[in-house]
């Protein structure tokens, strides 16, 4: 048994939740080799190569994959993917995207966001928004799987010392062409590894009444979220969205100000350390999962919750 | 052209799913059953691509028991102009699902086939981009914006970073997101009329697909509960618990 994790980088860097996977996968097995496909991505083999858990990077480098369309990805995996008896990569927009077209060219029904190793052909994975937990075990000789990375730790990223080692791409695809990303750029941490989030939702009323968040979210060196219709009003981008299809956060602090919590949001953020919401229905079902609710009208509580932790200095970055 | 829109029945979005008491599943007996949300707005897009003349005829396609029918129904009454049910009970896993819209699309020929990215009940999020795999078509996921080119899609991506836009050839599938439209509600003469529409329905077993699960399901069990919380009174108690009681901030 070895398992092949695909990671997800951005040809200079890691990106974070590939050490999450890192993690799961060698629950799975101890003999975890990693694929990097990527453009010039040296930098990425080599910090993958400084992982403890990791035993092998492959690395295929072609200016196709620079822009890692799963219709080009796809063909380099299924060729690894002989010696194999898991292939892995972690259960956000990249993994959503690639894996399912890897499983179904190796015939295997693919186990998606397990949160949970039980062993190596059993996993535990969230259905219906959270609302309920499913043990399943795969029967295919083969396994394909994406991991929740929030419901594993990141892996350390120093003191290993696998072994690098090329091989070949396969045929660049004629029917998809990438023509550009819109990558909102911010110094803040990023929402899904971030320790402390900040969420609005439509009780915000306006993106313009967001700045009352990002002052908050500035002073506490937290993440700014959102539920889903604050995104569909406008507000704010989608790459804030918190919930069943958005992002997953496992917050040590999560703050929902305004929101009512749909079952489709709470589903982003339940596993949260410790929630907090501010609402001014004290009925809101946000408040059923929260440890400190606050029945306030927000447009006054979170000028003044800024004042109080302004008038802390211990705050912890 | 011609566009095929895959519909699921799930639990009604609205329904607070509860767990039944063996683990052998969820409770679906007297609970409200619905179209997919994203099938909602695959159906739409398809019908708002009808409607500026680029296609011809929408074919809307379920898989599932005699229920499932209702999706097809609500999908032609929305504008789809004929429908198929693939007939199929049980459990019918996202490979299978693909290995059967294959051979639909084989029969079909459709240019562009469109599903909701994610069904809200499994939370899998495979069947589309397995089913580009099995017909080697293009991809296009979690769509919150698609223009039709001559030859090609134009698809604007929703990604952990922000959007990414992909150009992909038709013949292509796309997977949308709740973002790309605000489905219509069928009015009520329009949901008579789709009763006359043409529903095709199909035995699984006489496609030549193996539908068995690869899957066992162990059990089905409630998440953790969270422990009951506490409200307080205002920011500054808020923010004395945050400190001194929770000490994350």
């Amino acid at each position: 048994m070895s398992v092949l994790l695909i990671a997800e980088h951005n040809n200079k860097e890691v990106r974070p939740f590939t050490l999450n996977a890192i993690t799961a996968a060698s629950q799975i097995d101890q003999d975890l080799h990693v694929l990097v496909i990527g453009k010039n991505a040296d930098g990425v083999s080599k910090s993958i190569s400084e992982v403890p858990n990791v035993k092998k990077v492959i690395q295929v480098d072609n200016e196709i994959y620079e822009n890692f369309l799963a219709e080009n990805f796809t063909p380099v995996i299924i060729k690894q993917s002989e010696n194999y008896s898991h292939i892995v990569c972690s259960a956000n927009t990249f993994g959503k995207n690639l894996m399912p077209r890897v499983a179904a060219l190796l015939d295997t029904s693919q186990i998606s966001d397990i949160i949970k190793v039980i062993s190596p052909d059993t996993f535990l994975r969230p259905i219906y928004a959270g609302n309920a937990f499913a043990t399943v075990k795969s029967n295919d000789k083969k396994k394909c799987i994406t991991i929740r990375p929030t419901s594993f730790d990141p892996a350390a990223t120093s003191g290993g010392s696998a072994e690098i080692v090329k091989a070949d791409g396969a045929e660049a695809t004629p029917l998809t062409k990438f023509i550009k990303r819109e990558e909102v750029k911010s110094d803040r941490p990023e929402l899904g590894t971030a320790r402390i989030v900040i969420s609005g939702g439509r009780g915000m009323q306006s993106g313009e009444n967001f700045k009352l968040i990002t002052a908050i979210a500035d002073k506490l060196n937290a993440a700014i979220g959102a539920s889903r219709a604050a995104v569909d009003a406008g507000y704010i981008t989608n790459d804030h969205q918190v919930g069943q299809t958005g992002k997953v956060v496992v917050p040590d602090l999560y703050i929902a100000v305004g929101i009512s919590g749909a079952i489709q949001h709470l589903a982003g953020m339940k596993e949260s350390k410790i929630i907090v919401a501010i609402n001014k229905d004290g009925e809101a079902p946000i408040f059923s999962v929260a440890d400190y609710g606050l029945e306030a009208d927000l447009f006054e509580a979170l000028p003044q919750f800024l004042e109080e932790l302004n008038k802390l200095n211990t705050i912890q970055k | 052209m011609k566009i095929l829109v895959a519909v699921k029945r799930v639990i009604d979005y609205n329904v607070q799913v509860r767990v039944k008491e063996d683990g052998t599943g969820v409770v679906t007996d007297n609970v409200k059953m619905s179209t997919n949300p994203p099938d909602d707005n695959a159906v739409e897009e398809a019908v708002k691509i009808k409607e500026s003349g680029k296609a011809k005829e929408i074919v809307a396609v379920t898989i599932g028991e005699d229920k499932a029918q209702e999706t097809v129904r609500k999908a032609l009454a929305v504008g789809a102009d004929r429908g198929i049910h693939i007939k199929v009970d049980g459990v019918v896993e996202p490979l299978a699902v693909s290995k059967i819209l294959q051979k639909i699309v084989e029969k079909e020929k459709p240019d562009l086939i469109f599903m909701g990215k994610q069904a809200i009940d499994d939370d899998c999020n495979q069947t589309g981009q397995m089913l580009a795999a099995l017909l080697n078509y293009p991809q296009a996921t979690f769509a919150s914006k698609i223009e039709v080119k001559d030859k090609s899609l134009e698809v604007t991506r929703e990604v952990d970073e922000g959007l990414e836009t992909i150009e992909v050839n038709i013949p292509a599938i796309v997977t949308c997101d709740l973002r790309l439209n605000e489905p219509r509600y069928a009015s009520l003469p329009n949901i008579m009329k789709a009763k006359k529409k043409p529903l095709e329905q199909i035995n699984a077993s006489n496609l030549g697909v193996d539908t068995k699960p690869r899957i066992d399901q162990i059990k089905v069990e409630e998440p953790p509960k969270r422990k009951a919380g506490i409200k307080v009174a205002n920011v500054a108690e808020l923010v004395q618990k945050l400190k001194n009681e929770a000490k994350v901030i």
